[in-house]
């Protein structure tokens, strides 16, 4: 107790020595800021440009990410949010905490189209089936063929995860209102719901189910990090739902050049390089070097569903209620 | 009379001041989060339906817990053998696991690709599905079961020796034993037990939600997190948890009055000797129900360690460091439960004579129990960011919040003990003139030491398991063990997880070990 009280005063003296040098303060998720995240080299890659402090502050998932920023409201110290993505972007945007981008915005190789003015994605990805190739070698093809296997699947809660309501709005989407009826089908495939991803892809790895719902670029993880190629995702014909990651610039912001100048390195080799292999996500613009080699064995969806930042604000409690109902029978 | 004796010290202070640092941490951040709601918005059917299934699964597995924890205690109460104290201590590790960590291990048993499934399998029959209420029940009765038999067995303990001589000179067969000293006991003892392992199962929800099967298995606090983070609607949180809270305090209320207090008397502290129970047949059935309970338990303990035994000592830095960081959480929390709860329950026994007064004192005390984790970090990062930087407080917060986290299962170890102290010793001590810290030090502390060790031992394992508050407040380098072993898991690093899984489970059992054996020293308890 003493100790943390000391180490916490001293953290304060710390951050008042090196005042002189501006702070940015980036908002995140905790995933981002860990060892094993981007935000490490992402720290260090910036700090060697701008003459600045980088100060990540994880905040728990993607969605306690936005719950902080409006309790903090207009006094939070926080200069960028990110981690958020389009299914909340409606939500913070109303929240009129975010200022404009400046212009112009940098080019970025995203398979839609994108013109938000409040919020830059820096990454993206498909949500997808991942399954075992050695025990599974006839992955169903869309969701009624899954629905009328007998294989079993792990998903995530949309009330508590980002995969979980990307899955949601995934069926939705593709299923209009037949969406119903489709998880009306899955139920029985459905071996539970887990609260995160992580529990999820655990349950999965131990061998709890035969899918999970993860990211198509899971797979790349297994092959590149530890040389297992077993992992694939399942291609639908129906196209695949996209999570794209944004960050936005705080109009509360203290230093707010050196928030567009971060926001511009987001967009650059430097950090786009980083995205692969550490947050196992697509970069938002693809850097001169390419790809990292396993990424050429994904799967390539032919369609990219998604809606507008508004549309999905709009539908998702009709959604939830349709997959509570049809998963409460 | 004895409320003279103990009269007004720092420790009666420090006691009242206990009582109000949880209600500032349980209603006080409950308000904190409705004054902060834009808009009133109003509790739904569906609400309602998730209430009954709260109430449901946790009345289950509280009433399966308690049921099976009775002839587990008696069997460990009345059998002396080798082991036997590292055995009841091993059996309590599933309680101070992390749930993510516990249910991995019990899945590894009882899952679709699980020793008993593959064992199944392999005889010819179906694999065994847990998920649904089973499963539920199945892990909460993982958990609890240990606890419940840890207080039921303190019960057993605290009839001297002296009256199961007395027994056998009578003559007593076990059934009068069980009729005259032990029923008596489990009176006093079962409704306390069950109320604790029914508060633990109300506000559980990670293990509802992964083992449930889906949205049919829908907990009040489920309900509090979605209101949270898929509406950000503060008032119905709010709303949500006052209900969660109302619905505990009845429950305490209830089992607070219809526990008999118990008064065995006063013993000389020989060791239990049990001539009753010396039948071979009355052997056998305890031998095999210790035997099942210990597989039960140990087994999906034994799964945790074969998955993690490779990869401790590869773990890299930031995971030992972190470890570091949660040993001191850890030790500052368990210094702060055995502050607050030795010092209310001096407060709620002094003031027994006044019985609503001491009930109140003893309920409030358990009320963090029904508390939901995220209204309180929300609560305290409400409260807090006004006046501070809530993330440079994100160690001394989280050790505070897991004390009092702690504070119930303290308050429950240490209260019939220190009435049992008082009860039996209280004449004596008033007529010497004992009073004040010299009653505490000279009488009631050496008397209560088992107790004290136990529930300090579970405090420290407890607040070393706990994700809690920490998610909500910690930078990027506070990451205690149990965050830093998520942070391992969503960058898909499952093997390194199973490795800190295996670190955090070894060091919140020998915290716990090193706090219980301490208290239990010299003393064949």
């Amino acid at each position: 107790m003493k100790i943390s009280i000391f180490a916490a005063g001293m953290s304060v003296v710390a951050s008042m020595a090196t005042a002189q040098t501006p702070v940015l303060t980036v908002y995140t998720y905790d995933s981002f800021v860990s060892d094993w995240g981007p935000g490490p080299a992402v720290e260090k890659a910036f700090e060697a440009t701008c003459d600045c402090d980088l100060q990540f502050v994880g905040t728990g998932d993607g969605a306690a990410l936005l719950a902080r920023l409006r309790l903090e409201g207009p006094r939070g110290p926080a200069d960028i949010a990110l981690g958020l993505d389009t299914n909340q972007t409606a939500a913070a945007a109303e929240t009129g905490l975010f200022a404009p981008l400046s212009q112009p915005r940098p080019a970025l190789d995203l398979p839609v189209d994108w013109n938000d003015p409040l919020f830059q994605p820096f990454d993206w990805g498909y949500f997808a089936f991942v399954y075992d190739r050695t025990k599974l070698t006839n992955p169903p093809a869309n969701f009624r063929e899954l629905a009328d296997s007998n294989l079993k699947i792990i998903i995530e809660d949309p009330r508590s995860s980002t995969p979980g309501l990307g899955l949601l709005l995934w069926v939705k989407k593709a299923y209009g209102d037949d969406a119903s009826s489709i998880w009306s089908g899955l139920a029985d495939n459905i071996v539970t719901v887990t609260k995160g991803w992580s529990e999820a892809y655990g349950l999965f790895l131990e061998g709890e189910a035969d899918m999970v719902l993860s990211y198509s670029t899971s797979p790349a993880y297994h092959l590149i990090a530890e040389q297992d190629d077993s992992k694939a995702a399942a291609r639908f014909d129906e196209g695949h739902y996209m999570q794209i990651e944004v960050a936005g610039k705080l109009a509360s912001s203290d230093v707010p050049e050196l928030a567009d100048q971060f926001l511009a390195f987001m967009a650059s080799d430097a950090f786009q390089n980083l995205i692969p292999t550490t947050n196992w996500m697509y970069p938002a613009k693809l850097p001169a070097d390419g790809l990292p080699d396993g990424f050429s064995t994904l799967i390539k969806p032919e369609t990219a569903l998604i809606y507008s930042p508004e549309q999905a604000a709009a539908i998702r409690n009709k959604a939830l209620s349709e997959w509570q109902n049809a998963l409460s029978e | 009379m004895a409320k003279r004796a103990l009269g007004i010290n720092p420790s009666t202070l420090i006691g009242w001041l206990s009582v109000a640092l949880v209600l500032v941490l349980t209603l006080g951040t409950l308000l904190a989060v409705f004054g902060r709601a834009e808009g009133a918005s109003s509790i739904g059917p569906s609400d309602w339906v998730a209430v009954r299934f709260t109430l449901l699964q946790a009345g289950l597995s509280a009433a399966i817990s308690v049921i099976l924890a009775v002839p587990l205690a008696r069997a460990l109460a009345r059998r002396r053998f080798m082991g036997r104290g590292l055995l009841i201590a091993l059996m309590g590790a599933p309680f101070i696991l992390p749930v993510i960590v516990a249910v991995l291990g019990l899945l590894a048993v009882f899952g679709r690709n699980g020793i008993a499934s593959t064992v199944l399998v392999w005889a010819g029959f179906d694999p065994i599905s847990i998920y649904g209420l089973g499963g539920v029940l199945l892990a909460h009765v993982f958990f609890n079961l240990p606890l419940a038999t840890r207080l039921i067995l303190q019960g057993w303990l605290a009839i001297p020796a002296e009256r199961f001589r007395l027994a056998a000179e009578l003559g007593f067969s076990c059934r009068a034993v069980a009729r005259h000293l032990e029923r008596p006991m489990l009176r006093a003892v079962l409704p306390g037990a069950f109320m604790v392992v029914f508060l633990i199962c109300m506000t559980s929800f990670a293990v509802v939600l992964v083992l449930g099967g889906g949205p049919r298995a829908t907990t009040v606090e489920l309900a509090i997190y979605q209101a949270f983070r898929f509406d950000f609607d503060l008032s119905k949180a709010a709303q949500l948890a006052g209900i969660q809270f109302t619905l505990g305090a009845l429950a305490t209320v209830v089992a607070l009055r219809v526990s008999a207090p118990m008064s065995a008397g006063s013993g000389l502290d020989r060791v239990v000797m049990r001539w009753d129970s010396s039948a071979i047949w009355l052997r056998v059935q305890d031998s095999i129900i210790m035997l099942a309970a210990a597989l039960f338990l140990l087994a999906p303990l034994a799964a945790i360690l074969v998955a993690g035994t490779g990869q401790v000592f590869r773990l890299p830095p930031q995971v030992w460091l972190s470890a570091e960081r949660s040993l001191l959480v850890a030790m500052a929390a368990m210094t702060l439960t055995v502050l607050f709860s030795l010092t209310m329950a001096l407060n709620v026994v002094r003031l027994r004579h006044r019985r609503r007064l001491s009930m109140t004192i003893e309920a409030i005390g358990y009320l963090t129990l029904a508390a939901s984790p995220l209204v309180i970090g929300t609560g305290l990062f409400i409260l807090l960011f006004p006046i501070a930087n809530p993330v440079a407080l994100a160690l001394p917060v989280t050790a505070i919040v897991n004390a009092v986290m702690s504070l119930p299962f303290a308050l429950r170890i240490l209260k019939p003990a220190i009435m049992e102290v008082e009860q039996t010793y209280g004449s004596l001590a008033d007529s010497l003139g004992l009073r004040g810290t010299a009653r505490l030090r000279l009488l009631i502390l050496p008397r209560i030491r088992g107790p004290l060790g136990f529930a300090a031992g579970l405090a420290a394992a407890l607040s070393m398991g706990d994700l809690g508050v920490i998610a909500l407040f910690a930078g990027p380098d506070q990451a205690t063990l149990p965050m830093q072993l998520y942070r391992l898991m969503s960058a898909y690093r499952m093997a390194e997880a199973a490795g800190a899984a295996l670190l955090l489970l070894i060091l919140s059992f020998a915290l716990f070990w090193m706090f219980d054996k301490g208290g239990r020293m010299n003393a064949d308890t």
